[in-house]
């Protein structure tokens, strides 16, 4: 297996997407809220394609105020079914989004044929090609286009969840509490999924709309295995999202396979790992524990 | 602690009115009482009487359909730094990655602002309130690995590091044994010889009259408000609590008896 330079930007690009998911993904699980990540990374399919088809190119601002925009739509329409027409949580998430992810799916295959935005890609992602998208400021290359936006979105989450660390803790761990000392829930709460649909549409071009999910929640749910400590738990996440995002790469390569495939089927296989020989939740601790009856 | 133009004899908290309801049943009807200043007071009534749900809409976690609810004079937005809030324990998952030292820290983040980072004041005071409940030799243990009369004073001490005037405590004795009961009571009992007015949702008649000077009844109306030895009749509580007297006629004869029942540690 040989690599080029372009494998080179892929991994990178793979590992921008992997950042950004596992913090925003210690949130998600920790809430229970997984699923909604989930609905968000389909439902802003068709705020992608709303601001491609308006502005008919790829740019960045308008692609993250469609795909925002969709995702606190989601959120809201999640909201709405749940509380006011009293609808089970699954059930409002399923209906809500796969009815936006197939308008998104209609939207694609019918109003637009482009080379940047086609169903295979908007599903799968497209790692491999990213290297050739390149950036030009003044007549020079800066890079590939996908690794600025990445770059930029990598910034914005770290910021946020720097900022306002505090915020997102108590309203995480116990909202009513949060609310009667005047931290709003609410807000928190879509400002999230604000920023899970904006990972969300940064990411989808490299692993696309149905495995941005795996980085949301593999590398967090990992690292809930192995620690108790919330601080840790998000330094934890971003190793195990950024090993996944490498070795499934090579992976990728060397079976001749799809890139976010392979990162996927690794950070799945990192997380069984864990739960098997995890020293405090895993299974194989446990089976010593019982054996000889040690606390 | 208190403000400039809320004098003792302004009322703790003024519920005016107070109706709310889940899905179009009510749950709280016509509720008005008044509670002064510097009282410890119990929050009694049967199973979905509302007493939670008065706590809640009073800290604006359920929305009211009509009334409102002043504490020390004003609205909750006014006296937010003066009030403390205790949830019931089962609200929060324990599993949650965080120390206890994390959590009570949580109490001054109220405090804090948008931007503004816990200080080494802040640390010392939260670790001074865990002092307070007994639990500093856990301040760095992990939440899930306390028992629940443990967690239950972790959250005690969350509210005391809010250093509040008013606080709202919903069945902080829910799940816990008969020694922590003990020891929060006595903390409870203390913070009212420093003036402070508490608020407890409670379960147990028995040793209600002991715990409590002013008691709130409930039963989806107001039954009755005023100091335990005014309210704390047969009447009430037959009113209250309706058929299950199996109870009450143990209470009604200690009653009767003298006065107010005995309570052995």
């Amino acid at each position: 297996m040989t690599l080029i330079a372009g494998d080179y930007w892929s991994m990178l690009a793979g590992c921008l997407v992997a950042i950004p998911c596992a913090i925003l993904g210690c949130y998600l699980v920790l809430r229970r809220m997984v699923m909604i990540g989930d609905a968000i990374s389909h439902a802003v399919l068709p705020g992608i394609v709303l601001a491609f088809m308006l502005t008919d190119k790829m740019d960045t601002l308008p692609l993250l105020i469609g795909a925002g925009s969709l995702g606190m739509l989601t959120t809201f329409l999640i909201e709405f079914l749940h509380r006011k027409v009293r609808l089970q949580e699954d059930a409002s998430i399923g209906v809500t989004f796969t009815w936006l992810f197939a308008i998104g799916v209609i939207l694609v295959s019918t109003f637009v044929s482009n080379v940047h935005i086609d169903q295979e890609c908007v599903l799968y992602g497209d790692l491999v090609n990213i290297p050739f998208d390149l950036m030009e400021i003044g007549g020079k290359e800066m890079g590939p286009v996908a690794i600025w936006t990445l770059g930029l979105v990598n910034l914005c989450v770290l910021a946020f969840v720097w900022i306002f660390y505090r915020q997102l803790f108590i309203t995480t761990f116990d909202p009513s509490f949060a609310v009667a000392i005047g931290i709003s829930a609410t807000l928190w709460h879509y400002a999230l999924m604000g920023a899970v649909s904006m990972v969300s549409v940064a990411s989808f071009e490299s692993v696309g709309a149905i495995l941005v999910v795996a980085f949301l929640v593999a590398p967090a749910a990992t690292a809930y295995l192995l620690t108790d400590n919330f601080k840790l738990m998000l330094g934890l996440s971003v190793l195990f999202g950024i090993a996944s995002a490498i070795l499934g790469y090579l992976l990728a390569i060397s079976l001749n396979s799809s890139a976010a495939g392979g990162m996927v089927t690794v950070a799945g296989g990192i997380f069984g790992l864990v739960f098997v020989l995890s020293p405090r939740y895993g299974m194989f601790s446990k089976k010593l524990r019982t054996l000889f009856k040690v606390a | 602690m208190a403000d400039q133009n809320t004098t003792s004899a302004t009322p703790a908290l003024e519920v005016h009115d107070l109706t709310v309801s889940y899905h179009s049943k009510p749950v709280l009807w016509g509720v008005d009482f008044t509670v002064p200043q510097g009282t410890l007071t119990g929050i009694m009534g049967p199973n979905g009487a509302g007493k939670s749900t008065l706590i809640k809409s009073i800290m604006g976690l359920v929305e009211m359909n009509s009334g409102f609810a002043h504490i020390l004079g004003g609205p909750l937005e006014k006296v937010r730094q003066q009030v403390s809030y205790v949830p019931q324990r089962e609200s929060v998952d324990w599993n949650f990655p965080a120390s206890v030292l994390d959590v009570v820290l949580m109490g001054r983040y109220g405090k804090l602002g948008l931007f503004k980072r816990p200080r080494k004041a802040d640390k010392e005071a939260a670790l001074s309130c865990l002092e307070d409940v007994g639990l500093l030799p856990f301040k760095d243990r992990q939440i899930a690995q306390l028992s629940g009369g443990q967690q239950q004073r972790v959250f005690l001490a969350r509210a005391l590091a809010q250093d509040a005037d008013i606080y709202f405590m919903d069945e902080p004795f829910a799940g816990v044994d008969a020694a922590t009961e003990q020891a929060i009571i006595n903390l409870l009992k203390k913070m009212r010889e420093q003036g402070k007015t508490v608020f407890v949702v409670h379960h147990d008649l028995q040793t209600a009259p002991e715990y409590f000077d002013w008691m709130v009844f409930l039963n989806t109306r107001l039954v009755a408000n005023g100091p335990t030895k005014k309210v704390f009749t047969q009447e009430v509580l037959k009113e209250t609590y309706g058929g299950k007297l199996s109870l009450l006629v143990q209470v009604g004869d200690l009653l009767a008896e003298e006065g107010l029942p005995p309570r052995k540690g």
